[in-house]
C-alpha cells in the first residue's frame, strides 16, 4: 500500500485560514488501511479543524466525503455534487488523489492533509515499513524475495557493505541489514550459490531516473 | 467564569464503571451532577471520534472509565481505549485545546467510592481549566445572535 501520515495541525490550519467552507475528502484505499485518511480519520480531522477555528472565533463549515478511490477519475467525479458549495478542498488521500482532484476541478484550490511516505507493508498493527521503491525492474527473484533497493540504506545490489554489524545497518541500529536478510533467506532456501553471482549495474531509467513514468496497455486503452 | 459549571461526559464500561456508578448510588454517595454518563459495552468501544464529537458539541471535559488492567471483560478493550485517549490528548494539544481535558480512568465494579471521587476530581480539574475554548466562543456567538 501507499503509506501516509497526517500533516501537523498547525500547517493544515494555516492553509485553510482564508476559507469558510471546505470539502474534506478521504480515500477508501491505501490511506484507510494505514489509518491516515479513511472515513474515520476524515471525521476526526473535521472535528479537530472545526474546534481549532471555533477557538479563534471562526466557524469553518466542513463537508465530509470519502471516495472509493481518489486516484480514479470515475470516483472523483462523485465530488461534482458538493464542489460548488465549497471554497476549497482538503484531501486526505496520497499525492495521486490530491492531484486527481486538482486535475478535475481546475478552479478549486486543493490542499493535501497528509504527507505521502512510501510503498510499504504492515509489520504489526500500527507499524508500517518501506518495502518497495518502484524501481521498474524488479530484482526480488535474485535476492530471495527481499528488496535491496528499498531495504538497504545504500541500495546496494551486491552487499552487504562494511557497515553491517550483527545484522543491523550502520545508518540506524533499528534498521535490519537487507543483505544479511538476503543471505539468511538464500541459505534457508539452499540457494547460497546465487549470492555468489554478481548482479549487474542497474539501469535506473526504468525508475525515476527516466523522468515521470507511464504504463500503456493497448488492449485496455479507450 | 466564576459560575462556570463544567459539562463532563463520562464513557463508562458496563462491566465496571457503570456498575460502580450504580454502587455509588446504592451507597448514597454524592458526586457532582456535572458528569453525564454514557454507558458503553466496553471502554474499547469508545472511538477517538466519540471523544472529539463530545468536545465539539460542547463538553468541557471527557473521560473514559474502563476496567482495571487485566480485568477487561473483552480481554484488552481498556488497553485499546487508553491508547486512543493518549492519541486524542496529543491531537487536542496540537490544536490548542488542553489535552488534560480528556482522561482514561480505571476502576472495578465494586469501587463506588472511586467512581464518586473520580467524578468530583474531574469536575474540579475541569473547573480549574475553565470552559472548553472551542465551546465558549460558539456559545458567545449564539448569545450574540439572540
Amino acid at each position: 500500500m501507499i503509506t501516509a501520515e497526517r500533516k501537523p495541525m498547525e500547517e493544515l490550519i494555516e492553509c485553510l485560514r482564508p476559507y469558510n467552507r471546505i470539502l474534506l475528502v478521504g480515500c477508501n484505499e491505501c490511506v484507510t488501511v494505514c489509518s491516515a485518511g479513511g472515513r474515520k480519520e476524515v471525521g476526526i480531522l473535521s472535528s479537530a479543524l472545526q474546534m481549532a477555528f471555533m477557538k479563534e472565533g471562526k466557524t469553518l463549515e466542513v463537508k465530509e466525503m470519502t471516495l472509493e478511490r481518489q486516484c480514479d477519475p470515475e470516483y472523483v467525479e462523485e465530488l461534482v455534487i458538493q464542489i460548488d458549495q465549497v471554497e476549497a478542498v482538503m484531501s486526505m488521500a496520497c499525492g495521486c488523489g490530491v492531484q486527481e482532484i486538482a486535475r478535475r476541478f481546475k478552479t478549486k484550490p486543493v490542499f493535501p492533509a497528509v504527507n505521502t511516505e512510501f510503498m510499504g507493508a504492515s509489520e504489526r498493527p500500527g507499524v508500517w515499513v518501506e518495502r518497495c521503491q518502484g524501481c521498474g525492474d524488479c530484482v526480488l527473484g535474485l535476492t530471495g524475495g527481499i528488496c535491496p533497493i528499498a531495504r538497504c540504506s545504500k541500495r546496494l545490489l551486491n552487499g552487504p557493505c562494511g557497515g553491517s554489524t550483527n545484522g543491523k545497518c550502520e545508518v540506524d541500529p533499528d534498521i535490519e541489514c537487507a543483505w544479511q536478510l538476503i543471505w539468511d533467506r538464500l541459505k534457508a532456501l539452499g540457494l547460497e550459490d546465487r549470492y555468489e553471482e554478481n548482479i549487474a549495474a542497474k539501469d535506473w531509467r526504468t525508475g525515476r531516473g527516466g523522468g515521470p513514468r507511464k504504463i500503456i496497455r493497448e488492449d485496455l486503452v479507450k | 467564569m466564576e459560575n462556570f459549571e463544567p459539562v463532563i461526559v463520562a464513557f463508562c464500561c458496563h462491566y465496571c464503571a457503570y456498575t460502580a456508578a450504580d454502587m455509588a448510588g446504592s451507597k448514597r454517595l454524592c458526586y457532582p451532577p456535572n458528569v453525564k454518563i454514557v454507558r458503553v459495552p466496553c471502554s474499547g468501544k469508545v472511538d477517538a471520534i466519540h471523544i472529539m464529537k463530545a468536545l465539539e458539541k460542547g463538553a468541557d471535559g471527557v473521560y473514559v472509565a474502563g476496567c482495571l488492567e487485566g480485568d477487561c471483560h473483552f480481554k484488552n478493550g481498556n488497553i485499546e481505549a487508553s491508547k486512543r485517549v493518549a492519541y486524542i490528548k496529543k491531537l487536542l494539544d496540537e490544536i490548542g485545546i488542553d489535552g488534560e481535558r480528556v482522561e482514561m480512568i480505571s476502576m472495578s465494579a465494586g469501587m463506588g467510592e472511586r467512581f464518586a471521587q473520580t467524578a468530583a476530581d474531574m469536575t474540579e480539574k475541569i473547573r480549574k481549566l475553565g470552559p472548553n475554548p472551542a465551546k465558549s466562543f460558539s456559545m458567545d456567538m449564539a448569545s450574540n445572535n439572540l
